[in-house]
Protein backbone atom coordinates (compact mmCIF):
# COMPACT_ATOMS: atom_id res chain seq x y z
CA UNK A 1 0.00 0.00 0.00
CA UNK A 2 2.83 2.46 -1.50
CA UNK A 3 0.42 4.32 -3.57
CA UNK A 4 -0.51 8.23 -2.22
CA UNK A 5 -4.07 7.89 -2.84
CA UNK A 6 -4.24 5.48 0.14
CA UNK A 7 -3.77 7.74 2.74
CA UNK A 8 -6.50 9.93 3.81
CA UNK A 9 -6.41 13.45 5.11
CA UNK A 10 -2.83 12.71 4.97
CA UNK A 11 -2.94 9.44 7.61
CA UNK A 12 -3.44 5.79 6.80
CA UNK A 13 -7.50 5.12 6.19
CA UNK A 14 -7.99 1.94 8.76
CA UNK A 15 -10.95 -0.24 7.55
CA UNK A 16 -13.04 0.66 10.06
CA UNK A 17 -11.93 4.24 9.64
CA UNK A 18 -13.64 3.66 6.44
CA UNK A 19 -17.03 1.50 7.11
CA UNK A 20 -17.54 4.70 9.68
CA UNK A 21 -16.58 7.12 6.64
CA UNK A 22 -19.63 5.67 4.74
CA UNK A 23 -21.98 7.65 7.25
CA UNK A 24 -19.60 10.88 7.55
CA UNK A 25 -21.63 14.21 6.89
CA UNK A 26 -19.10 15.02 4.03
CA UNK A 27 -20.77 13.24 0.99
CA UNK A 28 -17.72 13.24 -0.56
CA UNK A 29 -15.71 11.41 2.16
CA UNK A 30 -18.86 9.03 1.74
CA UNK A 31 -17.78 8.30 -2.10
CA UNK A 32 -14.41 8.26 -1.06
CA UNK A 33 -14.38 5.59 1.29
CA UNK A 34 -16.76 3.51 -0.66
CA UNK A 35 -14.08 3.38 -3.66
CA UNK A 36 -11.72 2.67 -0.58
CA UNK A 37 -13.49 -0.32 0.59
CA UNK A 38 -13.75 -1.82 -3.17
CA UNK A 39 -9.90 -0.93 -3.77
CA UNK A 40 -8.73 -2.85 -0.73
CA UNK A 41 -10.92 -5.42 -1.05
CA UNK A 42 -12.43 -4.65 2.40
CA UNK A 43 -14.63 -7.63 3.33
CA UNK A 44 -15.33 -7.04 7.02
CA UNK A 45 -18.96 -8.35 8.34
CA UNK A 46 -20.93 -4.97 7.39
CA UNK A 47 -19.05 -3.87 4.99
CA UNK A 48 -21.48 -5.39 2.10
CA UNK A 49 -24.39 -4.52 3.81
CA UNK A 50 -23.58 -1.05 4.17
CA UNK A 51 -22.83 -0.64 0.79
CA UNK A 52 -25.67 -2.43 -0.62
CA UNK A 53 -27.70 0.19 1.49
CA UNK A 54 -25.64 2.93 -0.14
CA UNK A 55 -26.99 1.91 -3.68
CA UNK A 56 -30.13 3.50 -2.90
CA UNK A 57 -28.98 6.81 -1.46
CA UNK A 58 -30.62 9.94 -2.02
CA UNK A 59 -28.28 12.28 -0.13
CA UNK A 60 -25.76 12.54 -2.82
CA UNK A 61 -26.66 13.95 -6.29
CA UNK A 62 -24.79 15.55 -9.71
CA UNK A 63 -26.20 18.60 -10.65
CA UNK A 64 -26.97 16.65 -13.52
CA UNK A 65 -29.13 14.25 -11.83
CA UNK A 66 -26.65 11.27 -10.83
CA UNK A 67 -25.90 9.55 -7.56
CA UNK A 68 -21.65 9.34 -7.16
CA UNK A 69 -22.35 7.32 -4.27
CA UNK A 70 -24.28 4.50 -5.42
CA UNK A 71 -21.42 4.79 -8.80
CA UNK A 72 -19.12 3.48 -6.39
CA UNK A 73 -20.54 1.62 -3.89
CA UNK A 74 -21.97 -0.58 -7.33
CA UNK A 75 -18.34 -0.81 -7.77
CA UNK A 76 -17.11 -1.95 -4.81
CA UNK A 77 -19.54 -4.57 -4.77
CA UNK A 78 -18.27 -6.48 -7.53
CA UNK A 79 -14.73 -6.30 -6.33
CA UNK A 80 -16.33 -7.69 -3.09
CA UNK A 81 -17.41 -11.14 -4.35
CA UNK A 82 -20.32 -11.57 -2.19
CA UNK A 83 -23.60 -12.42 -3.77
CA UNK A 84 -25.81 -11.19 -1.39
CA UNK A 85 -25.25 -7.82 -3.26
CA UNK A 86 -27.17 -9.11 -6.40
CA UNK A 87 -30.56 -8.50 -6.11
CA UNK A 88 -29.85 -5.05 -5.05
CA UNK A 89 -27.79 -4.76 -8.08
CA UNK A 90 -30.18 -5.71 -10.55
CA UNK A 91 -32.31 -3.14 -8.97
CA UNK A 92 -29.53 -0.90 -9.86
CA UNK A 93 -29.90 -1.27 -13.69
CA UNK A 94 -33.03 0.54 -13.56
CA UNK A 95 -31.93 3.65 -11.93
CA UNK A 96 -32.13 6.46 -14.16
CA UNK A 97 -28.16 7.52 -13.48
CA UNK A 98 -26.50 6.15 -16.90
CA UNK A 99 -23.02 5.76 -14.31
CA UNK A 100 -24.89 3.52 -11.95
CA UNK A 101 -25.85 1.07 -14.39
CA UNK A 102 -22.94 0.68 -15.84
CA UNK A 103 -21.39 0.11 -12.76
CA UNK A 104 -24.20 -2.15 -11.99
CA UNK A 105 -23.08 -4.32 -14.78
CA UNK A 106 -19.78 -4.48 -14.63
CA UNK A 107 -20.20 -5.52 -10.67
CA UNK A 108 -22.48 -8.44 -12.08
CA UNK A 109 -20.49 -9.70 -14.62
CA UNK A 110 -17.65 -9.93 -11.62
CA UNK A 111 -20.01 -11.63 -8.87
CA UNK A 112 -21.26 -13.97 -11.88
CA UNK A 113 -24.57 -14.43 -11.17
CA UNK A 114 -26.71 -15.17 -13.86
CA UNK A 115 -29.71 -14.03 -12.33
CA UNK A 116 -29.27 -10.85 -13.92
CA UNK A 117 -29.05 -11.80 -16.99
CA UNK A 118 -32.99 -10.97 -18.28
CA UNK A 119 -32.66 -7.37 -17.02
CA UNK A 120 -29.27 -7.35 -18.82
CA UNK A 121 -31.20 -8.25 -21.82
CA UNK A 122 -34.20 -5.48 -21.33
CA UNK A 123 -31.61 -3.27 -20.78
CA UNK A 124 -29.65 -3.68 -23.82
CA UNK A 125 -32.79 -3.42 -25.71
CA UNK A 126 -33.10 -0.08 -24.20
CA UNK A 127 -36.39 -1.41 -22.30
CA UNK A 128 -36.49 0.22 -19.43
CA UNK A 129 -38.34 3.39 -18.48
CA UNK A 130 -36.79 6.07 -16.95
CA UNK A 131 -33.14 5.09 -17.91
CA UNK A 132 -31.52 8.52 -18.81
CA UNK A 133 -28.44 8.65 -21.53
CA UNK A 134 -24.93 9.19 -20.66
CA UNK A 135 -24.50 12.57 -19.55
CA UNK A 136 -21.63 13.43 -21.92
CA UNK A 137 -23.62 11.72 -25.16
CA UNK A 138 -27.02 12.00 -25.14
CA UNK A 139 -26.76 9.76 -28.33
CA UNK A 140 -25.99 6.65 -26.15
CA UNK A 141 -28.91 5.81 -24.51
CA UNK A 142 -27.27 2.48 -22.08
CA UNK A 143 -23.74 1.42 -21.24
CA UNK A 144 -23.89 -0.92 -24.12
CA UNK A 145 -20.28 -1.71 -23.73
CA UNK A 146 -20.40 -2.75 -19.41
CA UNK A 147 -23.80 -4.79 -20.93
CA UNK A 148 -22.63 -7.18 -24.06
CA UNK A 149 -19.40 -7.90 -21.74
CA UNK A 150 -21.92 -8.48 -18.68
CA UNK A 151 -23.52 -10.85 -20.98
CA UNK A 152 -20.43 -12.33 -22.56
CA UNK A 153 -18.94 -13.40 -19.23
CA UNK A 154 -22.05 -14.71 -17.59
CA UNK A 155 -22.54 -17.17 -20.73
CA UNK A 156 -25.84 -15.50 -21.89
CA UNK A 157 -26.40 -17.81 -24.98
CA UNK A 158 -29.87 -16.26 -25.07
CA UNK A 159 -28.50 -12.71 -25.78
CA UNK A 160 -26.82 -13.98 -29.63
CA UNK A 161 -28.36 -12.99 -31.87
CA UNK A 162 -29.11 -9.32 -29.94
CA UNK A 163 -25.50 -9.28 -29.46
CA UNK A 164 -24.88 -9.84 -33.01
CA UNK A 165 -27.06 -6.31 -34.08
CA UNK A 166 -23.81 -4.55 -31.96
CA UNK A 167 -21.26 -5.65 -34.00
CA UNK A 168 -22.50 -2.57 -36.69
CA UNK A 169 -23.08 -0.11 -33.78
CA UNK A 170 -21.88 3.10 -35.10
CA UNK A 171 -19.29 3.54 -31.59
CA UNK A 172 -16.80 1.06 -32.44
CA UNK A 173 -16.07 0.58 -28.36
CA UNK A 174 -19.33 -1.16 -28.41
CA UNK A 175 -18.72 -3.23 -31.58
CA UNK A 176 -15.77 -4.95 -29.81
CA UNK A 177 -17.98 -5.59 -26.89
CA UNK A 178 -20.07 -7.11 -29.15
CA UNK A 179 -16.94 -8.89 -30.76
CA UNK A 180 -15.66 -9.92 -27.49
CA UNK A 181 -19.13 -11.44 -25.75
CA UNK A 182 -20.00 -13.02 -29.25
CA UNK A 183 -16.61 -15.28 -28.70
CA UNK A 184 -17.03 -15.60 -25.12
CA UNK A 185 -20.13 -17.12 -26.83
CA UNK A 186 -19.36 -19.08 -29.39
CA UNK A 187 -16.13 -20.04 -29.55
CA UNK A 188 -16.58 -18.64 -33.11
CA UNK A 189 -13.05 -17.18 -34.44
CA UNK A 190 -14.52 -14.96 -36.69
CA UNK A 191 -15.21 -12.54 -33.55
CA UNK A 192 -11.28 -13.23 -31.92
CA UNK A 193 -10.12 -12.17 -35.39
CA UNK A 194 -12.14 -8.43 -35.87
CA UNK A 195 -10.60 -7.58 -32.59
CA UNK A 196 -7.04 -8.38 -33.52
CA UNK A 197 -7.73 -6.46 -36.86
CA UNK A 198 -8.96 -3.62 -34.30
CA UNK A 199 -5.44 -4.07 -32.79
CA UNK A 200 -4.01 -1.98 -36.34
CA UNK A 201 -6.62 0.96 -36.04
CA UNK A 202 -5.51 4.14 -36.15
CA UNK A 203 -6.77 5.41 -32.90
CA UNK A 204 -4.22 4.68 -29.62
CA UNK A 205 -7.64 4.38 -27.25
CA UNK A 206 -9.43 1.58 -29.11
CA UNK A 207 -5.74 -0.48 -29.73
CA UNK A 208 -5.44 -0.41 -25.88
CA UNK A 209 -9.39 -1.66 -25.79
CA UNK A 210 -8.46 -3.90 -28.15
CA UNK A 211 -5.86 -5.12 -26.38
CA UNK A 212 -8.28 -5.40 -23.25
CA UNK A 213 -10.92 -7.02 -25.09
CA UNK A 214 -8.18 -9.52 -26.54
CA UNK A 215 -6.71 -10.29 -22.90
CA UNK A 216 -10.01 -10.71 -20.97
CA UNK A 217 -11.26 -13.55 -23.68
CA UNK A 218 -7.79 -15.15 -23.44
CA UNK A 219 -7.36 -15.53 -27.78
CA UNK A 220 -4.20 -17.24 -28.43
CA UNK A 221 -4.24 -16.77 -31.97
CA UNK A 222 -3.98 -12.69 -31.06
CA UNK A 223 -0.40 -13.59 -29.44
CA UNK A 224 1.71 -12.03 -32.03
CA UNK A 225 -0.35 -9.06 -33.25
CA UNK A 226 -0.74 -8.23 -29.62
CA UNK A 227 3.03 -7.66 -29.16
CA UNK A 228 3.16 -5.82 -32.34
CA UNK A 229 0.57 -3.27 -31.59
CA UNK A 230 1.81 0.20 -31.63
CA UNK A 231 0.57 0.61 -27.81
CA UNK A 232 2.32 0.55 -24.58
CA UNK A 233 3.86 -2.56 -23.58
CA UNK A 234 2.32 -2.14 -20.13
CA UNK A 235 -0.61 -2.91 -21.76
CA UNK A 236 0.55 -5.66 -24.32
CA UNK A 237 1.67 -7.25 -21.18
CA UNK A 238 -0.99 -7.58 -19.49
CA UNK A 239 -3.34 -8.93 -22.33
CA UNK A 240 -0.61 -11.26 -23.17
CA UNK A 241 -0.97 -12.43 -19.79
CA UNK A 242 -5.05 -13.10 -20.09
CA UNK A 243 -4.01 -15.17 -23.09
CA UNK A 244 -1.64 -17.30 -21.09
CA UNK A 245 -4.03 -17.60 -17.83
CA UNK A 246 -6.34 -18.84 -20.73
CA UNK A 247 -4.34 -21.55 -21.26
CA UNK A 248 -4.38 -22.95 -18.16
CA UNK A 249 -7.89 -23.26 -18.24
CA UNK A 250 -7.65 -26.37 -20.43
CA UNK A 251 -3.93 -27.59 -19.15
CA UNK A 252 -3.32 -26.87 -15.43
CA UNK A 253 -0.26 -26.31 -14.53
CA UNK A 254 3.09 -27.51 -13.81
CA UNK A 255 2.45 -28.20 -17.68
CA UNK A 256 3.52 -25.91 -19.78
CA UNK A 257 1.87 -26.25 -23.87
CA UNK A 258 3.72 -25.16 -26.63
CA UNK A 259 1.01 -21.91 -26.70
CA UNK A 260 1.91 -20.96 -23.14
CA UNK A 261 5.25 -21.29 -23.70
CA UNK A 262 5.19 -18.89 -26.77
CA UNK A 263 3.49 -16.23 -24.94
CA UNK A 264 5.90 -16.48 -22.38
CA UNK A 265 8.76 -15.74 -25.30
CA UNK A 266 6.44 -12.61 -26.04
CA UNK A 267 6.19 -11.08 -22.87
CA UNK A 268 10.12 -11.71 -21.81
CA UNK A 269 10.38 -9.45 -24.92
CA UNK A 270 8.55 -6.68 -24.29
CA UNK A 271 9.91 -6.38 -20.74
CA UNK B 1 25.82 20.70 -44.16
CA UNK B 2 25.83 16.86 -43.59
CA UNK B 3 22.82 15.32 -43.27
CA UNK B 4 23.32 14.27 -39.51
CA UNK B 5 23.25 17.27 -38.89
CA UNK B 6 20.36 17.93 -40.69
CA UNK B 7 18.91 15.59 -38.61
CA UNK B 8 19.67 17.10 -35.45
CA UNK B 9 18.89 20.24 -36.25
CA UNK B 10 15.50 19.24 -37.23
CA UNK B 11 14.96 17.89 -33.45
CA UNK B 12 16.38 20.95 -31.87
CA UNK B 13 13.58 22.92 -34.28
CA UNK B 14 10.56 20.56 -34.12
CA UNK B 15 7.38 23.05 -33.24
CA UNK B 16 5.34 20.21 -32.44
CA UNK B 17 5.28 16.66 -30.89
CA UNK B 18 4.46 15.06 -34.02
CA UNK B 19 7.26 16.95 -35.64
CA UNK B 20 10.17 15.99 -32.59
CA UNK B 21 8.91 12.54 -33.01
CA UNK B 22 9.29 12.36 -36.15
CA UNK B 23 12.52 13.81 -36.26
CA UNK B 24 14.04 11.54 -33.44
CA UNK B 25 12.71 8.42 -35.06
CA UNK B 26 14.88 9.92 -37.85
CA UNK B 27 17.90 10.39 -35.86
CA UNK B 28 17.66 7.14 -34.28
CA UNK B 29 17.07 5.35 -37.61
CA UNK B 30 20.22 6.85 -38.82
CA UNK B 31 22.55 5.08 -36.52
CA UNK B 32 25.49 7.34 -35.78
CA UNK B 33 27.33 8.36 -32.66
CA UNK B 34 27.14 12.12 -33.95
CA UNK B 35 23.26 11.87 -32.95
CA UNK B 36 24.22 10.52 -28.95
CA UNK B 37 23.59 14.04 -27.77
CA UNK B 38 20.47 14.89 -28.93
CA UNK B 39 19.23 11.76 -28.24
CA UNK B 40 19.92 11.99 -24.64
CA UNK B 41 18.50 15.20 -24.97
CA UNK B 42 15.05 14.07 -26.12
CA UNK B 43 15.05 11.78 -23.62
CA UNK B 44 13.79 14.86 -21.37
CA UNK B 45 11.47 16.96 -23.56
CA UNK B 46 8.44 15.01 -21.53
CA UNK B 47 7.04 13.47 -25.07
CA UNK B 48 6.81 9.61 -24.75
CA UNK B 49 6.59 8.28 -28.22
CA UNK B 50 10.26 10.62 -28.95
CA UNK B 51 11.73 8.97 -25.53
CA UNK B 52 10.76 5.37 -26.92
CA UNK B 53 12.50 6.11 -30.27
CA UNK B 54 15.41 8.33 -28.44
CA UNK B 55 16.12 4.86 -26.05
CA UNK B 56 15.64 2.71 -29.15
CA UNK B 57 18.54 4.43 -30.94
CA UNK B 58 20.59 4.78 -27.90
CA UNK B 59 20.21 1.11 -26.96
CA UNK B 60 21.41 0.08 -30.94
CA UNK B 61 24.82 2.32 -30.43
CA UNK B 62 25.31 0.63 -27.59
CA UNK B 63 28.68 0.81 -25.30
CA UNK B 64 29.47 4.31 -26.80
CA UNK B 65 26.23 5.90 -25.11
CA UNK B 66 26.87 4.28 -22.20
CA UNK B 67 29.07 7.18 -20.33
CA UNK B 68 27.31 10.29 -22.02
CA UNK B 69 24.15 8.61 -20.29
CA UNK B 70 25.91 8.30 -16.69
CA UNK B 71 27.50 11.53 -17.08
CA UNK B 72 24.13 13.50 -17.52
CA UNK B 73 22.52 11.39 -14.75
CA UNK B 74 22.22 13.05 -12.56
CA UNK B 75 20.79 16.71 -14.04
CA UNK B 76 17.95 14.57 -15.38
CA UNK B 77 14.50 15.18 -14.08
CA UNK B 78 12.71 11.96 -12.64
CA UNK B 79 11.21 11.38 -16.76
CA UNK B 80 14.27 11.85 -18.38
CA UNK B 81 15.99 9.78 -16.04
CA UNK B 82 13.81 6.78 -16.21
CA UNK B 83 14.18 6.97 -20.22
CA UNK B 84 17.77 6.83 -19.32
CA UNK B 85 17.44 4.03 -17.04
CA UNK B 86 15.63 1.60 -19.79
CA UNK B 87 18.66 2.95 -21.92
CA UNK B 88 20.84 1.17 -19.45
CA UNK B 89 19.23 -1.62 -19.35
CA UNK B 90 18.87 -2.20 -23.06
CA UNK B 91 22.32 -1.64 -23.65
CA UNK B 92 23.95 -4.11 -20.78
CA UNK B 93 27.01 -2.39 -20.05
CA UNK B 94 28.31 -3.14 -16.65
CA UNK B 95 28.94 0.71 -16.59
CA UNK B 96 24.91 0.80 -15.50
CA UNK B 97 25.27 -1.94 -12.94
CA UNK B 98 24.73 0.64 -10.25
CA UNK B 99 22.43 2.60 -11.98
CA UNK B 100 20.07 -0.65 -12.69
CA UNK B 101 20.57 -2.16 -8.73
CA UNK B 102 18.90 0.96 -7.38
CA UNK B 103 16.36 1.51 -9.93
CA UNK B 104 15.33 -2.08 -9.81
CA UNK B 105 14.95 -2.16 -6.02
CA UNK B 106 13.57 1.40 -5.77
CA UNK B 107 12.22 3.40 -8.46
CA UNK B 108 8.63 4.68 -7.79
CA UNK B 109 7.40 3.44 -11.54
CA UNK B 110 7.29 0.37 -11.92
CA UNK B 111 7.48 -0.03 -15.27
CA UNK B 112 11.25 1.59 -14.65
CA UNK B 113 11.71 -0.97 -12.25
CA UNK B 114 10.85 -3.78 -14.78
CA UNK B 115 12.95 -2.85 -17.07
CA UNK B 116 16.04 -2.45 -14.75
CA UNK B 117 15.16 -6.04 -13.45
CA UNK B 118 15.31 -7.26 -16.73
CA UNK B 119 17.92 -5.32 -17.55
CA UNK B 120 20.21 -6.85 -14.11
CA UNK B 121 19.58 -10.64 -16.12
CA UNK B 122 21.31 -9.11 -19.35
CA UNK B 123 24.56 -7.28 -18.22
CA UNK B 124 27.47 -8.54 -20.68
CA UNK B 125 30.14 -10.04 -17.95
CA UNK B 126 32.71 -10.29 -19.91
CA UNK B 127 33.39 -6.90 -20.37
CA UNK B 128 34.03 -6.82 -16.39
CA UNK B 129 37.84 -7.57 -15.20
CA UNK B 130 37.52 -11.06 -14.80
CA UNK B 131 38.44 -10.94 -10.89
CA UNK B 132 35.41 -8.93 -10.43
CA UNK B 133 32.80 -10.51 -12.46
CA UNK B 134 31.81 -12.90 -9.17
CA UNK B 135 30.86 -9.76 -6.84
CA UNK B 136 29.30 -8.22 -9.21
CA UNK B 137 26.85 -10.94 -10.35
CA UNK B 138 26.54 -11.60 -6.42
CA UNK B 139 25.02 -7.95 -6.21
CA UNK B 140 22.76 -8.66 -9.26
CA UNK B 141 21.50 -11.67 -7.53
CA UNK B 142 20.79 -10.36 -4.04
CA UNK B 143 19.25 -7.52 -5.82
CA UNK B 144 16.88 -9.95 -7.88
CA UNK B 145 16.07 -11.62 -5.33
CA UNK B 146 14.97 -9.27 -3.19
CA UNK B 147 13.14 -7.50 -6.57
CA UNK B 148 11.38 -11.02 -6.69
CA UNK B 149 9.21 -9.96 -3.62
CA UNK B 150 8.08 -7.14 -5.60
CA UNK B 151 4.22 -6.37 -5.21
CA UNK B 152 3.66 -5.86 -9.10
CA UNK B 153 3.69 -9.03 -11.13
CA UNK B 154 4.90 -7.80 -13.47
CA UNK B 155 8.11 -6.53 -11.73
CA UNK B 156 8.35 -10.14 -10.24
CA UNK B 157 8.10 -11.86 -14.38
CA UNK B 158 11.32 -9.82 -14.76
CA UNK B 159 13.36 -10.82 -11.86
CA UNK B 160 12.27 -14.21 -12.28
CA UNK B 161 13.55 -14.35 -16.13
CA UNK B 162 16.70 -12.33 -14.85
CA UNK B 163 17.37 -15.15 -12.64
CA UNK B 164 17.02 -17.75 -14.72
CA UNK B 165 19.93 -16.00 -17.06
CA UNK B 166 21.82 -15.75 -13.66
CA UNK B 167 21.34 -19.14 -13.01
CA UNK B 168 21.95 -20.69 -16.56
CA UNK B 169 25.55 -18.05 -16.46
CA UNK B 170 26.71 -18.86 -13.32
CA UNK B 171 25.58 -22.43 -12.44
CA UNK B 172 29.28 -23.78 -13.08
CA UNK B 173 31.28 -21.20 -11.52
CA UNK B 174 29.00 -20.87 -8.41
CA UNK B 175 26.60 -23.81 -7.66
CA UNK B 176 25.39 -22.30 -4.03
CA UNK B 177 24.08 -19.41 -6.01
CA UNK B 178 22.02 -21.94 -8.69
CA UNK B 179 20.92 -23.45 -5.13
CA UNK B 180 19.94 -20.32 -3.82
CA UNK B 181 18.07 -19.15 -7.13
CA UNK B 182 15.78 -22.59 -6.96
CA UNK B 183 14.80 -21.95 -3.73
CA UNK B 184 13.64 -19.24 -4.53
CA UNK B 185 11.73 -20.46 -7.64
CA UNK B 186 10.23 -23.18 -5.57
CA UNK B 187 8.64 -20.68 -3.17
CA UNK B 188 7.69 -18.74 -6.15
CA UNK B 189 5.70 -22.00 -7.67
CA UNK B 190 3.80 -22.80 -4.21
CA UNK B 191 2.66 -19.14 -2.96
CA UNK B 192 2.80 -16.84 -5.88
CA UNK B 193 -0.88 -15.57 -5.80
CA UNK B 194 -0.32 -15.19 -9.87
CA UNK B 195 -1.18 -17.79 -12.29
CA UNK B 196 1.58 -16.12 -14.60
CA UNK B 197 4.03 -16.05 -12.27
CA UNK B 198 3.67 -19.32 -11.03
CA UNK B 199 4.14 -20.44 -15.09
CA UNK B 200 7.11 -18.23 -15.56
CA UNK B 201 8.65 -19.91 -13.01
CA UNK B 202 8.03 -23.32 -14.06
CA UNK B 203 9.61 -21.54 -17.61
CA UNK B 204 12.77 -20.90 -16.14
CA UNK B 205 13.23 -24.24 -13.85
CA UNK B 206 12.98 -25.95 -17.15
CA UNK B 207 15.37 -23.81 -18.90
CA UNK B 208 17.59 -23.84 -15.88
CA UNK B 209 17.11 -28.36 -15.86
CA UNK B 210 17.83 -27.67 -19.70
CA UNK B 211 20.80 -25.69 -19.73
CA UNK B 212 22.52 -28.02 -17.23
CA UNK B 213 22.09 -31.09 -19.48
Amino acid sequence: MSDVSDSFNGEQLTPSQAIETLQSPDLGLRVYAAWWLGKFRVNQPGVVERLIHALEDEADRTPAGGYPLRRNAARALGKLGDRRAVPALIESLSCSDFYVREAAAQALEMLDDRRCIPVLIQLLKNEIPGTEPSPVRLDFPQPYDAILEALGTLGAVEAIPLAKSFLNHPVDRVQYSAARALYQLTADSRYGDRLVKALKGKDLQLRRSALADLGAIGYLPAADAIAQTLAENSLKLIALKGLLEHQFCDIPLPSLSDGAIKIMNLMDSLL
Amino acid sequence: MTDIQTLIRAVDEADSSTHLLEAVQALAIAHTQAAIPSLIAALGYNNPGAAVAAVDGLIRLGEPSVLPLLEQLDGYNYGARAWAVRALAGIGDPRGLTILLHAAQNDFAMSVRRAATKGLGSIHWQKLEDDRIQSAQLQALEALLHVSQDHEWIVRYAAILSLQSLAIEGSKSRPDWLAQIQTRLDELAETDESLTIRARVRLAQQQIQNARV
